[in-house]
Order: structure tokens, then C-alpha cells, then sequence
């Protein structure tokens, strides 16, 4: 049987892309940042999971102002690089786990989670930018050592679902995962976040004081955290801090204990306080 | 859990400062706008709305209000049409510019000052949290 065996949280910060595609990752102002990932490529290298879920949010990319699916998952076998304004970012083109991802999709929707299935979509940096900055940076022509199976979840149009429906989704996935018989080793993403907030005069705002309680939360006691209404978010946290409801979602697919492998937090990385967490299932 | 309370739930938004919140209501007004974002982010559309933007424009049933914001680039404009961050991103990379660069002028500053501010650990939230009560 499948089985989940980490989670990784990480902001998936655009300004990222841009400095991997134009090789500033040795400037004064981007080293520290990539630094911070070194550990976790390392960790992940020797991990070597069969399949990434890599929970995060399509920034108007794939889907358009026509369809805001709350929950979905890409269902297909290839998902290319979006062309987010600049062409396609030249990082290799992923592979889907369709079987895998099909199985998931219709096993949440009878678990009462009802996933909407995408057989077709590109994927922006919300999603290449935590595969480079824990696979590394590739070229167009090498491969992602793994599959990656999509799971954009809306948080662009309010409401997104609360951090509760998050994290008890998450608990749906982990269930659908266990149930698909191929014994493969499975690693969970939750991305977007930390505080930050990129419109009105308000922009700019970090909160390291309460960025830090949720990193401390995520391992001590989620549920908790799964009570926090998405207002407080963005008081605390900026219009755009409510990206950390996805990271709620990952923590619903893990177990109830977590040891907490590493940790980095960074500011600033463009308008955004950066977060990074690794956590292995106890 | 109680039955939740939608206009509680929209009015806590309305006593954060300086942000607007693109709930579904802003969806629906900023349909068009957002759509012609949307269509920058192919490449012979990026070409024809630089060659001219006006003509470019007319296409896409803006109301008059989203037009002229789009036009002078008033980034804060569109966001108050319904325009969002995120669709509204395909028009500055088109222009070249950063999510940096529209979040400086939208707070009023430059954007070395913007950069200066971000490096010294950001906007602290204090004072930033309640219109209602600026000394939180």
C-alpha cells in the first residue's frame, strides 16, 4: 500500500523563480535564502519518495476568472511550466501519477471531499518554485526524480475553505493514499506563505512574532491552529498570509505526531517572509 | 459548528487597513478586467497590447472606470474595479515589472524606499491591525 512518510512546508515566492532562471542564486540578497534550502535538498535527495502531492495555489495561471475550484487535482500523466506573463519558466516538465491520481480523486469524493478533476492544466510557481527549491535546479532537458501530483487548492477568491476543512481534508487524502495498493512512498506538500501582503498601502507587512507560533503550532498542536478564522490571517498576517491554510492541509495528512527534522525562516524574500518546514511522521 | 454568519464574516474584513478583500461580489465586478489580464499571458496578445493598448483594449467590455485605471496603470484603480493582484500581475510582467515594483506604488513609496523597508523586516503590524482601533 501507499504510505505518507513527510511532510514539507515552504513559501513558494515568485521573485524565487525569477532568481533561479536568471542565476542570481550567489548575490548577497538571494544566497541566504537558497542557503536555507540546502539541508532540505540533501534530506530530500536521500528520501528518494516515489510520488510528491504537492499541495498549493494556482495564482490565475491554469484557471482563469471564469472557475475557482475550491479543492482539485491534476489527474494527468504531464503538467507543463506556465507561461505566467514572461514564457514558460525553463525548468523540466513534470510527470503526473495519473493512476494514482485518479484513485485519490474518486476515493475523497466518496469520503465526502469533493474534488474537482483536472485532466489538463499547466502549473505555476507555486508549484515549480518548492520542486527547485527542494529537488534543485534543473534544466528543461533533465527530469524531476519523482511524480508530482497537483492538488491546487483557492485561496485568491474569498472565502478560501477554512483551515479546519483544510486540515480535514488533508486526513481524506492520507486515507485515499493508504488505500492505493502500489507500495509507494509518498511526501506532502503545503506551500504558500508566510506573512505577507502584496496590494494596498497595508503591502509589505510581516509578523515574525506570529509566523513563528504557527511553525512552533504546526508540530505542537494543528488543531489548534485549525481554529484560527481566516480574518485573523490577514490582520496578522497580510491579504496574502491566508496561503497557510494550505500548510494546514499537509499537516491534516500526516500523523498525529511529528518530529520537526528542520526549520528556516527568512526576511525578506521579496515582499514575503519566508517559511520552510520539514516534518517526518513519528 | 454554528451556522456561519456571511455578512459578520465580510464586515471583519472591512476594519483591516489599506487592503481590499477579492471576495466573490469583486469577482463578478472585475470579471472583464481580470480576463483581459488573463490574455497577456499569451504571447502574440502581449505584442498586440503593446502596439497599442487603447485599440487592444476594446475589445474586452471594460467599464469605463477599468479602461482609464488600466491605462494610466493605476494599479490601486483596478484593484477597486475588481481587478486582482494576481490576474492584474500578467499586465506589469507584460510592462516588465515586479510584484515589488506595484507594491511600492501602491503604498506610496518608491521602490528603494519600498526595499529598504522590506530589509529592515517589513511593515510592522502594529498600528497596521484595525481601523477601528489604530493602537492595536
Amino acid at each position: 500500500m501507499a504510505k505518507i512518510i513527510a511532510g514539507v512546508t515552504t513559501s513558494h515566492v515568485p521573485a524565487i523563480a525569477a532568481a533561479i532562471d536568471l542565476k542570481k542564486q550567489k548575490q548577497d540578497y538571494w544566497a541566504p535564502i537558497f542557503q536555507g534550502y540546502e539541508f532540505s535538498k540533501k534530506w530530500m535527495a536521500e528520501l528518494k519518495p516515489d510520488v510528491v502531492i504537492l499541495i498549493y495555489n494556482d495564482h490565475a495561471s491554469a484557471f482563469d476568472a471564469s472557475i475557482f475550484p475550491t479543492f482539485a487535482i491534476g489527474c494527468a500523466d504531464e503538467f507543463l511550466p506556465a507561461d505566467e506573463g514572461w514564457g514558460r519558466r525553463p525548468v523540466p516538465a513534470l510527470k503526473g501519477h495519473s493512476d494514482m491520481a485518479c484513485h485519490i480523486a474518486q476515493h475523497m469524493i466518496l469520503d465526502e471531499f469533493d474534488m474537482t478533476v483536472v485532466n489538463s492544466m499547466d502549473v505555476d510557481h507555486g508549484l515549480t518554485v518548492p520542486m527547485n527549491l527542494l529537488f534543485g535546479d534543473l534544466t528543461p532537458e533533465e527530469q524531476w526524480p519523482c511524480q508530482v501530483i497537483p492538488f491546487p487548492i483557492n485561496v485568491v477568491q474569498y472565502p478560501p475553505p477554512t483551515g479546519k476543512r483544510c486540515y480535514n481534508m488533508g486526513q481524506a487524502l492520507r486515507r485515499a493514499v493508504e488505500s492505493y495498493p502500489e507500495d509507494l512512498r509518498v511526501v506532502v506538500f503545503g506551500t504558500g506563505g508566510m506573512s505577507h501582503q502584496l496590494q494596498g498601502t497595508r503591502a509589505g507587512l510581516i509578523n515574525r512574532e506570529w509566523d513563528t507560533r504557527f511553525l512552533n503550532g504546526l508540530t505542537q498542536d494543528p488543531v489548534a491552529l485549525t481554529k484560527i478564522p481566516h480574518s485573523e490571517y490577514v490582520r496578522e498576517t497580510g491579504s496574502e498570509g491566508i496561503e497557510m491554510v494550505m500548510w494546514l492541509a499537509m499537516r491534516g495528512a500526516l500523523n498525529e505526531q511529528v518530529r520537526e527534522v528542520y526549520r528556516f525562516y527568512h526576511v525578506p524574500c521579496s515582499n514575503t517572509a519566508l517559511g520552510h518546514i520539514i516534518l517526518e511522521n513519528v | 459548528m454554528s451556522e456561519p454568519k456571511l455578512s459578520a464574516y465580510l464586515n471583519e474584513f472591512e476594519d483591516i487597513p489599506g487592503t481590499l478583500i477579492f471576495n466573490t461580489f469583486r469577482s463578478r465586478q472585475g470579471f472583464n478586467l481580470n480576463q483581459f489580464c488573463m490574455s497577456l499571458m499569451k504571447e502574440p496578445n502581449r505584442i498586440a497590447f503593446k502596439a497599442d493598448n487603447a485599440e487592444y483594449l476594446k475589445q474586452w467590455n471594460l467599464t469605463d472606470a477599468q479602461r482609464d485605471a488600466v491605462l494610466a496603470r493605476d494599479w490601486t484603480g483596478m484593484m477597486k474595479e475588481g481587478g486582482n493582484i494576481y490576474f492584474l500581475s500578467k499586465l506589469f510582467s507584460t510592462d516588465g515589472h515586479s510584484f515589488q515594483h506595484v507594491a511600492a506604488i501602491m503604498t506610496g513609496s518608491t521602490q528603494e524606499e519600498y526595499a529598504k523597508m522590506m530589509l529592515e523586516g517589513g511593515r510592522n503590524p502594529h498600528g497596521n491591525r484595525s481601523k477601528s482601533n489604530p493602537s492595536l
